[in-house]
């Protein structure tokens, strides 16, 4: 069986509960009680997709400002960002939006774009509806779903979504060196913009 | 109009910058500080009132603990305020019996010093009130007295303050109006030059702006004289003041600890600050915006001050400025070292490895050592970092980190992952300079678990732990910390310590933190600015100490109460004879070294110099 590793990073607002999805996804783990990333982290976890195995490598980065400018370092080379906001949170919302713009600025061309709205447990006090979120996710080509890192809703779901939109390997391997040779390419890239 | 005044009271002295106490300040600094910035030269203190006017505009309240006082009155104070710290720092653990003994013929001090507080309770009701009106508005920073919120009418502020704090957890939501508020035993507040808050250690900073206005405009008033305050002691609190390029730090404390002790503690909060952020990018933040709201760019990092706080409070190593590691058999850590020695990729370093919140080994890069060693309290803040944060214990973590004594102005790329899942006691911390070696140090860590795999290293070093002072075989010796200096054989190495576990009757942590108060006093005559002692015996009411100071090393121990000076003296030498003999175990001795630079020519000035790029295209935070 083929293996095909998928670098993949996550990007919100701080406290939108990106970690919590990837524990969720990684350990199937759920800690109402965890402290803010520092830096980014990193996780590996292998799926089966169809005939193929595809390794997730994750980053998933700190949501504070002062983290901000390392972001490129993780979603350079990646094949699918998951952006994150929490419905409960307005401005995270917003913050969604200005990831959006970044990464058509600068990410990479084809990056596939998946919008989680978290904390969809929390419906009572939801801020952003779902509709104007599935809206403007259609009208990005992105891939949108309310999840719940708590209740475990929707979250492998993100993940199997992004297999689903990631273009199948052709012979020639043209997709397959993008996402495995992560090394090579972020030295390359680290010419051109530093 | 009133006019905020602090210099007429008698029970309180505002310490200026005197040419004394500047000299003598670097003395106990020396380990972990390097000199203080340029500070203004010392002058007449000449108040500019108008300049005060500005920063605080009091409301008459009509309570006569505003106290109003002409320029005469004012420049006729004498600002030194020498003889005046020394009679206050004396005020330490009360003994009922204190003698002492020294070799220092420097030191005339007299054998009985009695704690000074009672002596100066001031008779005069004016006067106790107008000490009063400081303790208030600083110390226990009471808000209405800060002419915004005068008792009854409370500022909308505040209110706003309060409650955006309470969605926040545990003490940030504290009412800073409670007394409970005020009995804390050390609060520390860092705010900018604009006067804006950055961090509280309890309570919201938001609840606290005006506190925080007020201690700047302490600040200002005095820096208005061309001068510079540095504590203001009252009878029940030391208010410390250390001001740090743009940021202001303040430590209000009703702990017997000295001044030097408490700007030592403010300078590792500021240190923790830039090695968050760099002193380079604050300094570019503030000379951009003045009043910018650095909690921006502090925001999710509360925790990490807040553990920095609470590890100074109760770890010796931050008194000592010196790194406590855990004691190993010798040939484990010399195989953990060539572990670490092994595992290399190009700009890599410093290899760390950390056990239980403790020092395992280090290894660094040859050409860094050569020029300069780690500093412990660089080690400190690593230290506090992994400690502090839960976020390390999944997955590997990669982020800049910028290392104060080191190069404050750069970043350094570290890598961090538990190598023993999911219980998370060893701790792998790799250094790189350049940010994009993520996964070459990830591979790095993969080497160095294969290895200690096959060494079969975790269970050996879970089974190492701290010792117990029985071990020494000295009966009256309940506990002890030594620190050796720098001698031939570990010149340019880590500055280290080494202390038992503490026993009976030190379990409680009151008991633990009564003890460690002891110590600070003892440390702090040890290092005290204008008489600095070599050797103290001090019979305190549960137990002895004795501190004793050499060119060779530094030692603190506590003896049971009715121990002997000649039992005390036996049992020293009996001590430092262990020591001698367990140092290979107690002590990181020969600590390896590697060679990443890819070109042997390079030095480390130009490995420094690469840290200055991937600082600047890395982290530039505007």
């Amino acid at each position: 069986m083929a293996l095909r590793e998928l670098k993949v990073c996550l990007l919100g607002d701080t406290g939108v509960g990106k970690t919590s999805i990837v524990w969720r996804f990684v350990e199937d783990s759920f800690d109402p009680n965890i402290n803010p990333t520092i830096g980014a982290s990193f996780m590996t976890k292998t799926v089966q997709y169809q005939n193929e195995l595809h390794k997730f490598l994750i980053w998933d980065t700190a949501g504070q400002e002062r983290f901000r400018a390392l972001a490129p370092m993780y979603y350079r080379g990646s094949a699918a960002a998951v952006i994150v906001y929490d419905i409960t949170k307005e401005d995270s919302f917003q913050t969604l939006k200005n990831w959006v713009k970044e990464l058509r600025q600068h990410g990479p061309p084809n990056i596939v774009v998946a919008i989680a709205g978290n904390k969809c447990d929390l419906s009572d006090a939801r801020e952003v509806s779902e509709k104007d979120a599935k809206d403007y996710a259609e009208s990005i080509h992105a891939i949108f779903v309310e999840t719940s890192a708590k209740n475990a809703i929707n979250i492998n779901e993100v993940f199997t979504e992004i297999s689903k939109r990631i273009p199948v390997v052709d012979a020639a391997g043209g997709s397959s060196a993008k996402s495995i040779k992560l090394g090579r390419q972020v030295s390359e890239s680290r010419k051109t913009c530093c | 109009m009133f006019i905020l005044i602090l210099f007429v009271c008698s029970n309180w002295d505002v310490i200026m910058d005197a040419d004394t106490l500047q000299e003598g300040e670097e003395q106990p600094m020396r380990n972990c500080a390097p000199p203080s910035d340029s500070e203004a030269p010392v002058g007449i203190l000449a108040p500019s009132l108008p300049l005060l006017r500005n920063h605080t505009t009091p409301e008459p309240t009509g309570r006569h603990d505003f106290v109003s006082v002409d320029e005469d009155q004012i420049s006729s104070l004498d600002p030194s305020g020498d003889t005046k710290v020394e009679l206050h720092s004396d005020a330490g653990p009360s003994s009922k019996l204190d003698s002492e003994e020294t070799d220092s013929p420097s030191c005339q001090r007299s054998v009985s010093t009695p704690p000074s507080g009672r002596e100066d309770v001031p008779t005069d009701p004016d006067q106790s009130d107008s000490g009063e009106f400081v303790v208030t508005m600083l110390a226990k920073a009471k808000l209405e007295e800060q002419g915004i919120g005068v008792k009854g009418r409370s500022s909308p502020l505040i209110e706003a303050g309060i409650q955006e704090a309470s969605a926040l957890a545990s003490h940030r939501d504290e009412d800073v109006t409670a007394d409970s508020w005020r009995q804390h035993r050390k609060h520390v507040f860092v705010l900018s030059e604009a006067g804006k808050p950055i961090y509280s250690r309890y309570g919201s900073e938001e609840a606290l702006s005006s506190t925080m206005g007020v201690m700047m405009a302490l600040v200002s008033f005095v820096q208005s004289g061309d001068n510079i305050i540095r504590s203001v002691y009252t009878e029940e609190h030391t208010v410390v003041f250390l001001q740090k390029g743009p940021l202001v730090l303040v430590c209000v404390s009703s702990s017997c600890q000295s001044e030097q002790q408490l700007r030592g503690e403010l300078l590792y909060v500021y240190y923790q600050i830039i090695s968050m952020l760099t002193q380079a990018s604050i300094s570019r933040i503030f000379e951009h915006k003045k009043n910018y709201d650095l909690r921006r760019l502090l925001a999710g990092s509360e925790k990490i001050l807040d553990g920095l706080l609470n590890l100074v409070d109760s770890d010796p190593s931050f008194l000592l400025a010196a790194v406590h590691c855990l004691p190993l058999v010798s040939s484990l850590r010399d195989s953990l070292s060539q572990i670490l020695q092994k595992a290399i990729t190009p700009n890599l370093v410093f290899s760390i490895l950390i056990a239980k919140n403790q020092l395992l080994t280090i290894v660094q890069e040859k050409t860094v050592i050569e020029d300069v060693r780690l500093e412990p309290a660089d080690v400190h803040l690593l230290l506090n970092l992994i400690g502090a944060s839960s976020a390390f214990q999944a997955g590997e973590i990669w982020t800049p980190i910028c290392l104060p004594l080191f190069n404050p102005d750069c970043y350094f790329y570290a890598y961090i992952s538990y190598l023993d899942p999911p219980e998370c006691t060893v701790c792998l911390l790799l250094l790189s300079t350049d940010k994009e070696a993520f996964y070459a140090v990830a591979e790095c860590k993969r080497k160095i678990e294969e290895a200690m795999t096959a060494q079969n290293s975790l269970s050996l070093i879970a089974k190492a732990q701290s010792y117990s002072v029985s071990q020494v075989g000295v009966s009256d010796l309940r506990h002890f910390m030594y620190k050796p200096f720098d001698v031939p054989d570990n010149y340019r190495q880590l500055t280290q310590f080494t202390s038992p576990e503490m026993e009976a009757p030190y379990c409680s942590d009151e008991e633990k933190m009564r003890l460690l108060d002891l110590y600070r006093y003892m440390h702090s005559r040890i290092h005290s600015t204008s008489r600095p002692l070599k050797l103290i015996y001090h019979v305190a009411e549960k137990e002895t100490l004795l501190a004793w100071v050499t060119s060779k090393f530094e030692l603190y121990t506590c003896f049971n109460p009715l121990v002997t000076k000649a039992c005390a003296i036996t049992a020293i030498t009996k001590l430092l004879r262990w020591i001698k003999k367990e140092e290979d175990r107690l002590f990181i001795r020969y600590p390896p070294k590697y060679s990443t630079t890819p070109n042997p020519s390079k030095s480390s000035k130009s490995s420094k110099s690469e840290q200055q790029d991937s600082a600047d295209n890395g982290l530039s935070l505007l």
